[in-house]
């Protein structure tokens, strides 16, 4: 057990450090893309030979990025087949069908116009050159796409019904899979974020450019594109935040509470825009939350359901089956401690299924089936002792939200002033207070990035696939030891990797900005 | 048709040739790719359910047995 314990722990965190590092380069190289198609076709249409020069040496700055991180999601799929291989053959097709699609479309798409988009200055036409830059950015984001479908879908699995013969989950409906309502704001969530990341990349590197008083032109040029991108990126950010909200009520109500750190809901739930949550806290006993907090009144009601007169259940409302309608009304349903006997029941079915097989006993296998059926939906829950196991880490998710909210809210002020100062007060771009703003701004973009999945997927713990799965089942019958030594070979190789884009990036910057950029050739 | 193809095949060529630093860039490319497949997938990351059965109803019987004893 204790092993079994390790091997959990060691394959949450080599996953969880496997992705976060992963997804330090993803959001860079959507939301450039799509600034270098911007960049262009403002040198297209304006024909300025200027923005050619800027277009090229922010895509040096996108190939640099896209080659650092291409590839380093191929080790999630090495993980899957070593630490989770209950899971992966649990989830079958469904997880494996995103993922070859995304697979094609990135080798096909990326692979075709990257190369046009590097190689084909003064080679092919001005207009076909363009357009590989578009289709480039939406090919990056297309790939996205389908991981975010298998993500959500994980997080709110449909379309599919489960075969005990071959024990694992069949897709029985590809497009309830592709167009789950979880999936669509991820991915939109996911992409728009992206281009607030890129938008602070650029103000920040131009920022530096103008403390270094090299290429101010550019560099003022560059901070309109991005400040502008960057601040309709955050709107879009926003409001497919909102939505993401919605679906987080009405599919994952636990994550929504452990977000809050909401142990009793309310009618009209305030929404805490600071707090100190009580780590002492536990499910069911009479202790505080919070130490100490600093509420929005009826925040929480309007984020979850948009009425703020409206019941946000809490984590021991859930627990005792306190839940809500589509309608927003609660309803007594199913509590974890039911919930839990009856994914024994559906386990203790699925064994005498395969005893029945073995014995050629048809009838008892239809019976089983039954008993599997009637209680699938809790499968997950068998796995618990009680009903706390069900709670996900909540001051890791109550602490990334209010993070990922405030360095958010903190970069959409920082695009405003940017915007004001660049058609308005233009002289204030020449302090330096202001271009070490914008250059400290680049790790806050990328820890609000990083938050957001800290909040999405330890939220969502303890689960691998919602109420069916949960992590302690997932894992492989493994030792500890082997996921903890490639853990270790992890964080030095990803390490590197990072520490070379990093110091790449940091020359390339130095020595192209000693030349003038919009000369670039 | 073959005008076209050795467009498309000069535009690979004359690109790789005038690489500067996408030199170093494809260089850590391949160092990346030969420590992920060559190292870390043949000797720490097996298949754990392809390597240790012959076919997948033995995998669907193991993986079976696991989420009915753990």
């Amino acid at each position: 057990m204790n092993d079994l314990l390790g091997v959990v722990d060691w394959s949450r965190a080599q996953f969880a450090l496997t992705a976060m590092y992963h997804w330090l380069f993803v959001p860079l190289t959507i939301g450039l893309s799509l600034m270098l198609a911007i960049m262009e076709t403002i040198y297209v249409r304006t024909g300025k030979e200027s923005w050619k020069g800027i277009t090229k040496f922010w895509m040096t700055l996108f190939g640099i990025n896209f080659a650092c991180g291409v590839a380093t999601g191929i080790i999630l799929e090495f993980e899957f087949g070593t630490n989770w291989s209950n899971y992966s053959w649990f989830v079958g097709d469904i997880f494996g069908a995103p993922l070859a699609i995304e697979g094609l479309l990135a080798f096909f798409m990326e692979a075709t116009f990257v190369a046009v988009m590097f190689f084909g200055w003064n080679k092919v036409s001005k207009r076909f050159h363009l357009a590989s830059t578009w289709l480039t950015a939406v090919g990056v984001s297309l790939s996205a796409l389908w991981i975010l479908v298998a993500n959500a879908w994980m997080q709110n699995p449909v379309g599919m019904a489960f075969d005990p013969d071959r024990m694992r989950n069949v897709m029985d409906n590809f497009w309830e899979v592709a167009f789950n309502s979880v999936a669509m704001n991820k991915f939109f969530h996911a992409v728009f974020s992206g281009w607030v990341l890129a938008g602070v990349f650029v103000i920040g590197i131009s920022s530096w450019l103008l403390w270094r008083k090299r290429n101010v032109d550019a560099a003022v040029k560059s901070i309109k594109v991005g400040s502008w991108f960057g601040l309709i990126g955050m709107l879009l950010t926003l409001y497919t935040g909102d939505g993401s909200a919605v679906e987080v009520a009405r599919v994952q109500p636990m994550k929504l509470a452990a977000m809050e750190g909401l142990y009793d809901g309310k009618v009209g739930q305030e929404l805490i825009a600071f707090g100190i949550y009580n780590n002492e806290k536990k499910p069911g006993d009479d202790r505080d939350a919070m130490h100490f907090e600093i509420s929005l009144p009826y925040g929480l009601s309007v984020l979850a359901n948009h009425d703020p007169d409206s019941f946000v259940p809490g984590i021991n409302d859930l627990i005792n089956g306190i839940a809500l309608t589509a309608d927003g009304d609660t309803i007594d349903t199913v509590s974890y401690a039911e919930r839990i006997e009856q994914g024994k029941s559906a386990r203790a079915a699925l064994a005498r299924y395969g005893e029945a097989r073995a014995a050629g006993d048809s009838t008892a296998m239809e019976m089983a089936l039954a008993d599997i059926r009637a209680d699938y939906k809790y499968f997950g829950y068998g796995f618990f002792d009680s009903v706390e196991e069900a709670v996900p880490p909540v001051a890791m998710t109550f602490y990334a939200f209010r993070i990922m909210v405030m360095a958010g809210g903190y970069l959409m002020l920082l695009f405003v002033v940017l915007i004001i100062v660049c058609y308005k007060k233009i002289k204030v771009l020449e302090r330096p207070w202001l271009h070490w703003v914008g250059i400290l701004s680049i790790p806050i973009v990328w820890i609000c990035s990083q938050a957001g999945w800290v909040v999405a997927e330890v939220g969502r713990q303890p689960w691998v696939i919602q109420d069916l799965m949960p992590t302690r089942a997932a894992v492989s019958a493994i030792q500890s030891s082997s996921v903890e030594l490639t853990f270790w070979i992890f964080a030095v190789l990803f390490t590197l990797m990072l520490a070379a884009e990093i110091s790449i990036m940091l020359r390339y910057i130095s020595k192209a900005s000693k030349n003038n950029i919009e000369q670039h050739d | 048709m073959k005008g076209l193809i050795r467009r498309v095949i000069d535009l690979y060529v004359e690109g790789f040739r005038s690489m500067t630093i996408g030199r170093s860039l494809w260089a850590l490319i391949i160092i990346k790719l030969f420590i992920m497949f060559a190292i870390l997938k043949l000797f720490f990351f097996p298949n754990m359910l392809n390597d240790k059965y012959d076919n997948d109803a033995d995998r669907a019987n193991a993986v079976a047995t696991e989420l009915i004893r753990r």
